[in-house]
Protein backbone atom coordinates (compact mmCIF):
# COMPACT_ATOMS: atom_id res chain seq x y z
CA UNK A 1 0.00 0.00 0.00
CA UNK A 2 1.22 3.79 -1.04
CA UNK A 3 2.80 5.42 2.38
CA UNK A 4 0.65 8.20 1.57
CA UNK A 5 -2.34 6.52 2.24
CA UNK A 6 -4.40 7.94 5.39
CA UNK A 7 -5.84 5.27 8.04
CA UNK A 8 -9.25 5.90 7.12
CA UNK A 9 -8.63 5.56 2.96
CA UNK A 10 -7.18 2.44 3.72
CA UNK A 11 -10.31 0.21 3.20
CA UNK A 12 -11.16 2.26 0.00
CA UNK A 13 -7.72 2.14 -1.36
CA UNK A 14 -7.22 -1.58 -0.81
CA UNK A 15 -10.53 -2.46 -2.52
CA UNK A 16 -9.89 -0.26 -5.66
CA UNK A 17 -6.47 -2.08 -6.01
CA UNK A 18 -8.16 -5.00 -5.85
CA UNK A 19 -10.47 -3.68 -8.75
CA UNK A 20 -7.23 -3.36 -10.64
CA UNK A 21 -5.87 -6.67 -10.24
CA UNK A 22 -8.90 -8.38 -11.79
CA UNK A 23 -8.94 -5.90 -14.45
CA UNK A 24 -5.52 -7.47 -15.58
CA UNK A 25 -7.11 -10.80 -15.99
CA UNK A 26 -10.46 -9.62 -17.37
CA UNK A 27 -9.94 -10.79 -20.72
CA UNK A 28 -9.81 -14.51 -19.89
CA UNK A 29 -11.66 -14.78 -17.51
CA UNK A 30 -15.57 -14.17 -16.85
CA UNK A 31 -15.74 -11.74 -13.85
CA UNK A 32 -17.04 -8.69 -15.74
CA UNK A 33 -20.27 -8.96 -13.41
CA UNK A 34 -17.70 -9.62 -10.01
CA UNK A 35 -15.78 -6.34 -10.99
CA UNK A 36 -18.64 -4.17 -11.46
CA UNK A 37 -20.39 -4.85 -8.23
CA UNK A 38 -17.28 -3.77 -6.47
CA UNK A 39 -16.65 -0.82 -8.12
CA UNK A 40 -20.07 0.13 -6.91
CA UNK A 41 -19.39 -1.17 -3.63
CA UNK A 42 -16.20 1.16 -3.06
CA UNK A 43 -18.04 3.86 -4.60
CA UNK A 44 -20.56 3.57 -1.60
CA UNK A 45 -17.61 2.53 1.01
CA UNK A 46 -16.46 6.41 -0.08
CA UNK A 47 -19.85 7.76 0.21
CA UNK A 48 -20.15 6.56 3.36
CA UNK A 49 -16.20 7.19 4.45
CA UNK A 50 -16.64 10.96 3.50
CA UNK A 51 -19.77 11.43 4.44
CA UNK A 52 -18.54 10.99 8.49
CA UNK A 53 -15.27 12.28 8.29
CA UNK A 54 -14.07 14.58 11.62
CA UNK A 55 -13.06 17.72 11.11
CA UNK A 56 -9.09 16.18 12.07
CA UNK A 57 -9.50 13.94 8.94
CA UNK A 58 -10.22 16.92 6.99
CA UNK A 59 -6.75 18.21 8.11
CA UNK A 60 -4.88 15.63 6.99
CA UNK A 61 -6.54 15.66 3.48
CA UNK A 62 -5.64 18.97 3.21
CA UNK A 63 -2.50 18.02 3.75
CA UNK A 64 -2.42 15.31 1.86
CA UNK A 65 0.66 14.85 -0.35
CA UNK A 66 -0.64 13.38 -3.57
CA UNK A 67 -3.02 16.53 -3.53
CA UNK A 68 -2.78 18.95 -6.26
CA UNK A 69 -0.97 21.68 -5.65
CA UNK A 70 -0.49 25.63 -6.77
CA UNK A 71 1.46 24.85 -9.91
CA UNK A 72 -0.56 21.75 -10.86
CA UNK A 73 -4.13 23.85 -10.92
CA UNK A 74 -1.81 26.40 -13.49
CA UNK A 75 -0.63 23.72 -15.56
CA UNK A 76 -4.14 22.17 -15.87
CA UNK A 77 -6.33 24.88 -15.67
CA UNK A 78 -4.87 27.91 -17.22
CA UNK A 79 -2.75 28.67 -20.79
CA UNK A 80 0.42 30.77 -21.73
CA UNK A 81 1.94 30.72 -17.72
CA UNK A 82 4.01 33.32 -17.39
CA UNK A 83 6.17 33.03 -13.65
CA UNK A 84 7.14 36.19 -12.83
CA UNK A 85 10.21 36.36 -10.14
CA UNK A 86 11.30 38.39 -7.44
CA UNK A 87 10.58 41.29 -4.96
CA UNK A 88 12.39 43.83 -6.49
CA UNK A 89 14.42 44.30 -3.26
CA UNK A 90 15.88 41.56 -1.88
CA UNK A 91 15.06 37.84 -3.96
CA UNK A 92 12.97 35.42 -5.10
CA UNK A 93 10.96 33.53 -2.82
CA UNK A 94 10.24 30.43 -4.16
CA UNK A 95 7.22 29.39 -2.03
CA UNK A 96 5.24 31.86 -3.45
CA UNK A 97 4.88 31.44 -6.93
CA UNK A 98 2.73 34.02 -9.32
CA UNK A 99 2.77 35.19 -12.99
CA UNK A 100 -0.05 35.96 -15.69
CA UNK A 101 -2.00 33.51 -17.54
CA UNK A 102 -5.36 32.57 -19.40
CA UNK A 103 -8.56 30.70 -18.37
CA UNK A 104 -10.21 30.50 -21.51
CA UNK A 105 -10.93 34.03 -22.63
CA UNK A 106 -9.58 35.73 -19.00
CA UNK A 107 -6.21 36.77 -18.64
CA UNK A 108 -5.64 36.77 -15.41
CA UNK A 109 -2.51 37.49 -12.75
CA UNK A 110 -2.42 34.26 -10.86
CA UNK A 111 -0.64 33.22 -7.17
CA UNK A 112 -0.39 30.93 -4.80
CA UNK A 113 1.93 29.20 -2.09
CA UNK A 114 3.39 26.52 -3.57
CA UNK A 115 4.50 23.45 -1.84
CA UNK A 116 7.16 20.82 -3.04
CA UNK A 117 6.56 16.75 -3.00
CA UNK A 118 9.73 15.44 -2.21
CA UNK A 119 12.47 16.37 0.15
CA UNK A 120 14.12 18.57 -2.69
CA UNK A 121 11.50 20.54 -4.05
CA UNK A 122 10.46 21.03 -0.28
CA UNK A 123 13.49 22.16 0.69
CA UNK A 124 13.39 24.97 -2.52
CA UNK A 125 10.06 25.69 -2.03
CA UNK A 126 10.31 25.97 1.87
CA UNK A 127 7.24 23.79 2.75
CA UNK A 128 5.24 26.13 1.54
CA UNK A 129 5.74 28.50 4.12
CA UNK A 130 6.88 32.47 2.39
CA UNK A 131 9.13 34.66 3.89
CA UNK A 132 8.43 38.56 3.65
CA UNK A 133 9.81 38.64 0.27
CA UNK A 134 7.39 36.42 -1.00
CA UNK A 135 4.54 38.97 0.15
CA UNK A 136 6.08 41.65 -1.39
CA UNK A 137 6.49 39.84 -4.46
CA UNK A 138 2.88 38.87 -4.55
CA UNK A 139 1.65 42.72 -4.01
CA UNK A 140 4.14 43.82 -6.19
CA UNK A 141 2.44 41.37 -8.85
CA UNK A 142 -0.79 42.43 -7.31
CA UNK A 143 -0.07 45.76 -8.26
CA UNK A 144 0.88 45.25 -11.64
CA UNK A 145 -2.39 43.71 -12.18
CA UNK A 146 -3.97 46.23 -10.94
CA UNK A 147 -1.71 48.46 -13.27
CA UNK A 148 -3.71 46.60 -16.57
CA UNK A 149 -6.36 46.21 -15.21
CA UNK A 150 -6.03 42.44 -15.12
CA UNK A 151 -8.43 40.43 -12.14
CA UNK A 152 -6.38 38.50 -9.48
CA UNK A 153 -6.35 35.08 -8.26
CA UNK A 154 -4.81 33.49 -5.49
CA UNK A 155 -4.25 30.10 -4.53
CA UNK A 156 -3.35 29.13 -0.77
CA UNK A 157 -1.73 25.91 0.18
CA UNK A 158 0.31 27.46 3.36
CA UNK A 159 1.46 25.10 6.79
CA UNK A 160 2.38 29.40 7.64
CA UNK A 161 4.52 32.24 7.16
CA UNK A 162 7.98 31.00 7.97
CA UNK A 163 9.07 31.63 11.59
CA UNK A 164 13.11 32.12 10.88
CA UNK A 165 15.37 35.00 12.06
CA UNK A 166 15.56 36.40 8.87
CA UNK A 167 11.81 36.44 8.28
CA UNK A 168 11.51 38.49 11.30
CA UNK A 169 14.47 40.47 10.62
CA UNK A 170 13.26 40.94 7.24
CA UNK A 171 9.77 42.08 8.32
CA UNK A 172 7.30 39.29 8.35
CA UNK A 173 4.68 41.05 9.71
CA UNK A 174 4.93 44.33 8.43
CA UNK A 175 4.91 42.66 4.65
CA UNK A 176 1.46 40.49 5.91
CA UNK A 177 0.28 43.96 7.22
CA UNK A 178 1.14 45.70 3.85
CA UNK A 179 -0.52 43.11 2.11
CA UNK A 180 -4.07 43.46 4.04
CA UNK A 181 -4.22 47.13 3.78
CA UNK A 182 -3.23 47.25 -0.22
CA UNK A 183 -5.00 43.89 -0.97
CA UNK A 184 -8.64 45.78 0.18
CA UNK A 185 -7.72 48.93 -2.08
CA UNK A 186 -6.51 46.83 -5.16
CA UNK A 187 -8.71 48.41 -7.68
CA UNK A 188 -9.20 45.18 -9.62
CA UNK A 189 -11.27 42.01 -8.57
CA UNK A 190 -9.57 39.34 -6.39
CA UNK A 191 -10.64 35.96 -6.23
CA UNK A 192 -9.45 33.72 -2.78
CA UNK A 193 -8.97 29.87 -3.13
CA UNK A 194 -8.42 27.95 -0.22
CA UNK A 195 -6.59 24.94 -2.23
CA UNK A 196 -5.04 22.96 1.15
CA UNK A 197 -4.01 24.78 3.94
CA UNK A 198 -4.93 27.79 5.46
CA UNK A 199 -2.58 28.76 8.46
CA UNK A 200 -3.03 32.06 9.98
CA UNK A 201 -1.94 35.18 8.67
CA UNK A 202 0.67 33.44 6.42
CA UNK A 203 -2.79 32.64 4.74
CA UNK A 204 -3.97 35.87 5.20
CA UNK A 205 -1.19 37.39 3.43
CA UNK A 206 -2.68 37.19 0.38
CA UNK A 207 -6.49 36.45 1.50
CA UNK A 208 -7.66 39.54 0.71
CA UNK A 209 -10.62 39.56 -1.50
CA UNK A 210 -14.10 39.81 -3.37
CA UNK A 211 -14.82 36.01 -3.20
CA UNK A 212 -13.50 34.01 -0.69
CA UNK A 213 -13.85 30.22 -1.34
CA UNK A 214 -12.71 26.88 -0.42
CA UNK A 215 -12.10 23.05 -1.51
CA UNK A 216 -14.50 20.88 0.04
CA UNK A 217 -11.50 18.96 2.31
CA UNK A 218 -9.27 22.05 3.16
CA UNK A 219 -8.82 24.15 6.23
CA UNK A 220 -8.38 27.67 7.22
CA UNK A 221 -7.93 28.87 10.82
CA UNK A 222 -6.02 31.39 13.12
CA UNK A 223 -3.70 28.59 14.00
CA UNK A 224 -3.07 25.11 13.37
CA UNK A 225 -4.42 21.99 15.55
CA UNK A 226 -0.79 20.82 16.56
CA UNK A 227 -0.13 24.39 17.71
CA UNK A 228 -3.12 25.06 19.17
CA UNK A 229 -3.03 22.15 21.46
CA UNK A 230 0.11 22.42 22.38
CA UNK A 231 -0.87 26.36 23.87
CA UNK A 232 -3.91 25.69 25.49
CA UNK A 233 -3.43 22.02 26.31
CA UNK A 234 0.23 21.97 26.44
CA UNK A 235 0.73 19.23 25.18
CA UNK A 236 1.09 17.94 21.74
CA UNK A 237 -1.33 14.93 22.23
CA UNK A 238 -5.10 16.81 21.81
CA UNK A 239 -5.02 17.82 18.28
CA UNK A 240 -8.09 16.34 17.21
CA UNK A 241 -10.28 18.15 19.92
CA UNK A 242 -8.49 21.33 18.59
CA UNK A 243 -9.26 20.62 15.57
CA UNK A 244 -12.53 20.51 16.48
CA UNK A 245 -12.64 23.59 18.94
CA UNK A 246 -11.50 25.33 16.31
CA UNK A 247 -14.37 24.79 13.43
CA UNK A 248 -11.59 25.17 10.86
CA UNK A 249 -13.47 22.68 7.54
CA UNK A 250 -14.99 24.59 5.21
CA UNK A 251 -18.77 24.40 6.33
CA UNK A 252 -17.90 25.44 9.54
CA UNK A 253 -16.73 28.78 7.80
CA UNK A 254 -19.34 29.04 5.23
CA UNK A 255 -21.87 28.76 8.54
CA UNK A 256 -20.35 31.70 10.08
CA UNK A 257 -19.91 33.78 6.57
CA UNK A 258 -16.48 33.98 6.34
CA UNK A 259 -15.91 32.02 3.09
CA UNK A 260 -18.57 32.79 0.07
CA UNK A 261 -18.66 29.14 -1.53
CA UNK A 262 -17.33 25.55 -1.39
CA UNK A 263 -15.99 24.22 -4.25
CA UNK A 264 -17.01 19.88 -4.21
CA UNK A 265 -13.68 17.60 -4.41
CA UNK A 266 -13.67 14.45 -6.20
CA UNK A 267 -15.28 11.59 -4.17
CA UNK A 268 -12.00 10.27 -2.38
CA UNK A 269 -10.19 13.75 -1.87
CA UNK A 270 -9.09 16.22 -4.84
CA UNK A 271 -5.60 13.87 -4.86
CA UNK A 272 -7.66 10.80 -6.61
CA UNK A 273 -8.29 13.05 -9.77
CA UNK A 274 -6.29 15.98 -10.41
CA UNK A 275 -7.87 16.94 -13.75
CA UNK A 276 -12.01 16.70 -12.62
CA UNK A 277 -10.53 18.87 -9.72
CA UNK A 278 -8.97 21.72 -11.84
CA UNK A 279 -11.39 21.62 -14.14
CA UNK A 280 -14.12 21.83 -11.66
CA UNK A 281 -12.45 25.04 -10.23
CA UNK A 282 -11.67 26.32 -13.32
CA UNK A 283 -15.41 26.27 -14.46
CA UNK A 284 -15.92 28.08 -10.69
CA UNK A 285 -13.44 30.55 -11.15
CA UNK A 286 -14.88 31.51 -14.76
CA UNK A 287 -18.14 31.69 -13.23
CA UNK A 288 -17.16 34.09 -10.06
CA UNK A 289 -15.30 36.46 -12.66
CA UNK A 290 -18.21 36.99 -15.18
CA UNK A 291 -19.80 38.00 -12.31
CA UNK A 292 -17.20 40.27 -11.04
CA UNK A 293 -15.85 41.77 -13.63
CA UNK A 294 -19.20 43.29 -14.41
CA UNK A 295 -19.09 45.54 -11.27
CA UNK A 296 -17.78 49.11 -10.87
CA UNK A 297 -14.33 49.49 -9.15
CA UNK A 298 -15.88 51.97 -6.37
CA UNK A 299 -18.74 49.69 -5.58
CA UNK A 300 -16.51 46.49 -5.33
CA UNK A 301 -13.60 48.62 -3.14
CA UNK A 302 -16.69 49.33 -0.74
CA UNK A 303 -18.28 45.81 -1.05
CA UNK A 304 -15.01 44.59 -0.15
CA UNK A 305 -14.40 46.56 2.95
CA UNK A 306 -17.96 45.96 3.95
CA UNK A 307 -17.57 42.66 3.23
CA UNK A 308 -14.74 42.04 6.23
CA UNK A 309 -16.80 44.45 8.22
CA UNK A 310 -19.24 42.47 9.11
CA UNK A 311 -17.21 39.38 10.36
CA UNK A 312 -17.26 38.91 13.66
CA UNK A 313 -19.24 37.97 16.91
CA UNK A 314 -20.20 40.51 19.56
CA UNK A 315 -22.85 41.79 22.04
CA UNK A 316 -23.12 45.34 23.39
CA UNK B 1 2.91 28.48 13.32
CA UNK B 2 -0.04 30.35 14.11
CA UNK B 3 0.14 33.77 16.36
CA UNK B 4 -0.25 32.36 19.79
CA UNK B 5 2.63 30.27 19.20
CA UNK B 6 4.13 30.53 22.55
CA UNK B 7 3.06 28.95 25.81
CA UNK B 8 2.50 30.87 28.47
CA UNK B 9 5.40 30.01 30.50
CA UNK B 10 7.36 31.49 27.78
CA UNK B 11 5.68 35.09 26.94
CA UNK B 12 9.74 36.09 27.18
CA UNK B 13 10.65 34.98 31.05
CA UNK B 14 12.01 38.10 32.34
CA UNK B 15 9.21 39.91 31.77
CA UNK B 16 6.19 38.01 32.63
CA UNK B 17 5.00 39.69 35.75
CA UNK B 18 5.20 43.12 34.59
CA UNK B 19 2.34 44.44 36.09
CA UNK B 20 2.40 46.73 38.88
CA UNK B 21 1.06 44.38 42.20
CA UNK B 22 -0.75 45.27 44.80
CA UNK B 23 0.87 46.45 47.95
CA UNK B 24 2.74 49.54 48.26
CA UNK B 25 6.42 48.48 47.20
CA UNK B 26 7.29 47.21 43.91
CA UNK B 27 10.55 45.37 43.09
CA UNK B 28 12.03 47.08 39.66
CA UNK B 29 12.35 43.74 37.53
CA UNK B 30 15.45 45.46 35.85
CA UNK B 31 17.92 46.23 38.65
CA UNK B 32 15.67 44.85 41.66
CA UNK B 33 15.34 48.11 43.12
CA UNK B 34 12.58 48.42 45.25
CA UNK B 35 10.33 51.48 44.48
CA UNK B 36 7.07 53.45 46.03
CA UNK B 37 4.19 52.64 43.72
CA UNK B 38 3.63 56.50 44.47
CA UNK B 39 7.00 57.35 43.10
CA UNK B 40 6.16 55.23 40.72
CA UNK B 41 3.35 57.09 39.10
CA UNK B 42 5.31 60.01 39.54
CA UNK B 43 7.80 58.50 36.73
CA UNK B 44 5.36 57.11 34.10
CA UNK B 45 5.86 53.65 35.82
CA UNK B 46 9.17 53.61 34.49
CA UNK B 47 12.20 52.70 36.75
CA UNK B 48 13.62 55.73 38.12
CA UNK B 49 17.29 54.15 38.59
CA UNK B 50 17.47 52.18 35.55
CA UNK B 51 14.79 53.11 32.92
CA UNK B 52 13.02 49.71 33.36
CA UNK B 53 9.77 50.24 31.73
CA UNK B 54 6.67 48.51 33.78
CA UNK B 55 3.52 47.08 31.74
CA UNK B 56 0.85 49.49 32.57
CA UNK B 57 -2.85 49.34 31.08
CA UNK B 58 -5.24 51.53 29.14
CA UNK B 59 -5.95 53.40 32.12
CA UNK B 60 -2.62 54.28 33.08
CA UNK B 61 -1.78 55.34 29.21
CA UNK B 62 -5.03 57.43 28.51
CA UNK B 63 -3.62 59.12 32.17
CA UNK B 64 -0.19 59.84 30.93
CA UNK B 65 -1.45 61.05 27.05
CA UNK B 66 -4.59 62.90 27.47
CA UNK B 67 -5.34 66.66 28.54
CA UNK B 68 -6.62 65.94 32.23
CA UNK B 69 -10.71 65.36 31.69
CA UNK B 70 -10.75 65.17 27.75
CA UNK B 71 -11.13 61.47 27.45
CA UNK B 72 -14.33 60.16 26.29
CA UNK B 73 -14.96 56.20 26.09
CA UNK B 74 -17.18 54.67 23.73
CA UNK B 75 -18.27 50.99 22.79
CA UNK B 76 -17.34 50.77 26.54
CA UNK B 77 -19.97 47.33 27.26
CA UNK B 78 -18.95 45.57 24.06
CA UNK B 79 -18.16 42.17 24.68
CA UNK B 80 -17.57 39.08 23.18
CA UNK B 81 -20.26 36.42 22.71
CA UNK B 82 -18.24 33.15 22.28
CA UNK B 83 -19.16 32.32 18.46
CA UNK B 84 -17.71 29.13 18.23
CA UNK B 85 -18.64 27.38 21.84
CA UNK B 86 -15.00 26.98 22.15
CA UNK B 87 -13.72 24.55 24.83
CA UNK B 88 -10.15 23.82 26.00
CA UNK B 89 -9.16 22.75 29.19
CA UNK B 90 -11.88 25.66 30.22
CA UNK B 91 -14.69 27.04 28.49
CA UNK B 92 -14.11 30.18 26.83
CA UNK B 93 -16.60 31.70 28.14
CA UNK B 94 -16.00 31.09 31.23
CA UNK B 95 -12.42 32.40 30.66
CA UNK B 96 -13.96 36.12 29.50
CA UNK B 97 -15.92 36.04 32.90
CA UNK B 98 -13.16 35.29 34.84
CA UNK B 99 -11.14 37.49 32.96
CA UNK B 100 -13.58 40.64 33.70
CA UNK B 101 -13.89 39.88 37.18
CA UNK B 102 -10.10 40.20 37.55
CA UNK B 103 -9.33 43.34 35.25
CA UNK B 104 -12.24 45.33 35.22
CA UNK B 105 -12.10 45.29 31.63
CA UNK B 106 -14.62 43.97 29.17
CA UNK B 107 -12.05 42.73 26.57
CA UNK B 108 -8.44 43.50 25.64
CA UNK B 109 -8.72 46.95 24.42
CA UNK B 110 -10.44 50.43 25.05
CA UNK B 111 -11.53 53.10 22.67
CA UNK B 112 -12.77 56.79 22.60
CA UNK B 113 -11.72 59.85 21.96
CA UNK B 114 -9.59 62.81 23.80
CA UNK B 115 -7.32 65.39 23.77
CA UNK B 116 -3.24 65.69 23.47
CA UNK B 117 -2.07 69.06 23.99
CA UNK B 118 -5.08 70.49 22.48
CA UNK B 119 -5.52 68.41 19.52
CA UNK B 120 -8.25 66.13 19.67
CA UNK B 121 -7.73 62.52 18.57
CA UNK B 122 -9.38 59.30 17.93
CA UNK B 123 -7.80 56.28 20.35
CA UNK B 124 -6.95 53.13 20.66
CA UNK B 125 -4.97 51.08 23.65
CA UNK B 126 -4.87 47.62 24.21
CA UNK B 127 -4.66 45.46 27.61
CA UNK B 128 -2.16 42.83 27.93
CA UNK B 129 -3.74 41.33 31.26
CA UNK B 130 -6.93 40.54 29.34
CA UNK B 131 -6.69 37.30 28.45
CA UNK B 132 -3.02 38.42 26.66
CA UNK B 133 -4.12 41.31 25.01
CA UNK B 134 -5.63 38.88 22.39
CA UNK B 135 -7.83 40.12 19.51
CA UNK B 136 -10.98 38.54 18.50
CA UNK B 137 -14.09 40.07 17.27
CA UNK B 138 -14.30 42.87 20.26
CA UNK B 139 -10.97 44.18 19.82
CA UNK B 140 -11.20 43.75 15.60
CA UNK B 141 -14.41 45.75 15.64
CA UNK B 142 -13.80 48.23 18.16
CA UNK B 143 -11.10 49.28 16.75
CA UNK B 144 -12.60 49.52 13.33
CA UNK B 145 -14.73 51.75 14.79
CA UNK B 146 -12.67 54.15 16.35
CA UNK B 147 -10.78 54.52 12.76
CA UNK B 148 -14.16 54.94 11.17
CA UNK B 149 -14.17 58.20 13.88
CA UNK B 150 -11.05 59.20 12.87
CA UNK B 151 -12.46 59.31 9.38
CA UNK B 152 -15.45 60.84 9.90
CA UNK B 153 -14.34 63.65 11.79
CA UNK B 154 -11.21 64.15 10.14
CA UNK B 155 -8.87 63.58 13.24
CA UNK B 156 -5.48 61.75 13.89
CA UNK B 157 -5.69 58.02 15.04
CA UNK B 158 -3.46 56.74 17.06
CA UNK B 159 -3.43 52.75 18.59
CA UNK B 160 -1.34 52.01 21.35
CA UNK B 161 -0.81 48.07 20.80
CA UNK B 162 -0.40 45.13 23.48
CA UNK B 163 -0.83 42.00 22.28
CA UNK B 164 0.12 38.03 22.19
CA UNK B 165 -1.69 38.09 18.86
CA UNK B 166 -5.06 36.80 17.70
CA UNK B 167 -7.23 35.42 19.62
CA UNK B 168 -7.09 31.33 19.30
CA UNK B 169 -10.71 31.06 20.95
CA UNK B 170 -12.67 32.51 18.13
CA UNK B 171 -10.34 31.22 15.76
CA UNK B 172 -11.01 32.41 11.96
CA UNK B 173 -13.25 35.13 13.26
CA UNK B 174 -10.11 36.46 14.95
CA UNK B 175 -7.98 36.24 11.49
CA UNK B 176 -10.42 38.29 10.14
CA UNK B 177 -10.12 41.09 12.38
CA UNK B 178 -6.98 41.68 10.79
CA UNK B 179 -8.79 42.91 7.46
CA UNK B 180 -11.37 44.21 9.16
CA UNK B 181 -8.88 46.62 10.89
CA UNK B 182 -6.07 47.08 7.92
CA UNK B 183 -9.39 48.07 5.40
CA UNK B 184 -9.92 50.61 7.42
CA UNK B 185 -6.78 51.93 7.86
CA UNK B 186 -6.71 51.81 4.06
CA UNK B 187 -9.29 54.12 3.67
CA UNK B 188 -7.81 56.17 6.77
CA UNK B 189 -4.68 56.82 4.72
CA UNK B 190 -6.45 57.72 1.15
CA UNK B 191 -8.25 60.08 3.11
CA UNK B 192 -4.72 61.77 4.34
CA UNK B 193 -5.34 60.92 7.90
CA UNK B 194 -2.85 60.62 10.43
CA UNK B 195 -1.98 57.54 11.92
CA UNK B 196 0.41 56.71 14.61
CA UNK B 197 1.05 53.18 15.87
CA UNK B 198 3.02 52.91 19.09
CA UNK B 199 3.83 49.92 20.14
CA UNK B 200 4.81 48.64 23.78
CA UNK B 201 5.92 45.30 25.37
CA UNK B 202 4.80 43.10 23.92
CA UNK B 203 3.30 43.23 20.35
CA UNK B 204 3.53 40.11 18.28
CA UNK B 205 1.22 37.43 15.98
CA UNK B 206 -1.96 38.92 14.01
CA UNK B 207 -1.46 42.44 15.80
CA UNK B 208 1.77 42.62 14.52
CA UNK B 209 1.07 41.68 10.73
CA UNK B 210 -1.75 44.02 11.11
CA UNK B 211 -2.54 47.51 12.32
CA UNK B 212 0.24 47.57 14.39
CA UNK B 213 2.92 47.88 11.67
CA UNK B 214 0.82 50.20 9.16
CA UNK B 215 1.07 53.36 11.00
CA UNK B 216 2.24 57.18 8.98
CA UNK B 217 4.68 56.50 11.93
CA UNK B 218 5.63 53.56 14.25
CA UNK B 219 6.93 54.18 17.68
CA UNK B 220 8.05 52.02 20.06
CA UNK B 221 8.40 52.22 23.93
CA UNK B 222 12.42 51.09 24.68
CA UNK B 223 13.35 47.05 24.59
CA UNK B 224 9.54 46.01 23.66
CA UNK B 225 9.66 42.71 22.29
CA UNK B 226 7.63 42.94 18.93
CA UNK B 227 7.73 40.62 16.20
CA UNK B 228 5.13 37.93 14.26
CA UNK B 229 6.26 34.48 15.66
CA UNK B 230 7.56 34.07 19.20
CA UNK B 231 10.85 33.57 20.49
CA UNK B 232 10.68 30.27 21.37
CA UNK B 233 8.99 29.38 17.91
CA UNK B 234 11.61 30.86 16.51
CA UNK B 235 14.51 29.03 18.10
CA UNK B 236 12.62 25.86 17.50
CA UNK B 237 12.66 26.50 13.76
CA UNK B 238 16.46 27.22 13.16
CA UNK B 239 17.57 24.83 16.24
CA UNK B 240 20.01 27.44 17.48
CA UNK B 241 19.94 30.57 20.16
CA UNK B 242 18.52 33.54 19.23
CA UNK B 243 20.93 36.69 18.86
CA UNK B 244 20.98 39.39 21.67
CA UNK B 245 18.04 41.71 21.46
CA UNK B 246 16.70 40.27 19.27
CA UNK B 247 13.30 41.27 18.37
CA UNK B 248 13.43 44.15 20.65
CA UNK B 249 12.56 47.73 19.78
CA UNK B 250 16.24 48.64 19.35
CA UNK B 251 16.58 45.37 17.10
CA UNK B 252 13.60 46.51 15.00
CA UNK B 253 14.26 50.43 14.64
CA UNK B 254 17.78 49.28 13.49
CA UNK B 255 16.43 46.90 10.75
CA UNK B 256 13.85 49.51 9.46
CA UNK B 257 10.48 48.78 10.93
CA UNK B 258 10.18 51.42 13.98
CA UNK B 259 10.61 55.16 12.87
CA UNK B 260 11.53 56.05 16.61
CA UNK B 261 12.16 54.62 20.33
CA UNK B 262 10.49 57.10 22.65
CA UNK B 263 10.56 56.69 26.67
CA UNK B 264 7.43 56.95 27.83
CA UNK B 265 7.89 60.24 29.93
CA UNK B 266 8.46 61.71 26.28
CA UNK B 267 5.39 60.29 24.72
CA UNK B 268 2.73 62.59 25.10
CA UNK B 269 5.30 65.35 23.64
CA UNK B 270 6.61 63.22 20.69
CA UNK B 271 2.86 62.51 19.98
CA UNK B 272 1.33 65.82 19.97
CA UNK B 273 4.71 66.64 17.92
CA UNK B 274 4.16 64.50 15.11
CA UNK B 275 0.10 65.18 15.11
CA UNK B 276 1.54 68.75 14.70
CA UNK B 277 3.52 68.15 11.51
CA UNK B 278 1.01 65.78 9.95
CA UNK B 279 -2.46 68.18 10.21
Amino acid sequence: MNSNTLDFEKPINELEKKIEEMKEYEDNLDIREEIEKLEEKVITLKKNVFKNLTRWQRVQLARHPERPYTLDYIYLMTEDFIELHGDRTYRDDKAIIGGFAKIDEYKVMIIGQQKGRDTKSNVLRNFGMANPEGYRKALRLMKLAEKFNKPVITLIDTPGAYPGLEAEQNGQAEAIARNLLEMSRLKVPIIVVIIGEGASGGALGIGVGDRILMLENTWYSVISPESCSSILWRSWDYKEQAAEALKLTAEDLLELKIIDRIIPEPLGGAHKDHKLMAVTLKEVLKEELENLVKVKPEKMLQNRIEKFGKMGAYTE
Amino acid sequence: MGFFTRSKQNISPDSQKREVPDGQWVKCKECEEIIHVKQLELHSWVCHKCGYHFRIGSEEYIQLLFDKGTFKESNKKMRSVDPLGFVDTKKYSDRISASIKKTGLNDAVRTGIGKIDGNKVSFACMDFKFIGGSMGSVVGEKIARAIDKAYDQKIPMIIISQSGGARMMEAALSLMQMVKTSSRLARLADAKIPYISVLTDPTTGGTTASYAMLGDVNIAEPTALIGFAGPRVIKETIGRDLPEGFQRSEFLEEHGFIDLIVERKDMKEKLSHLIGYMT
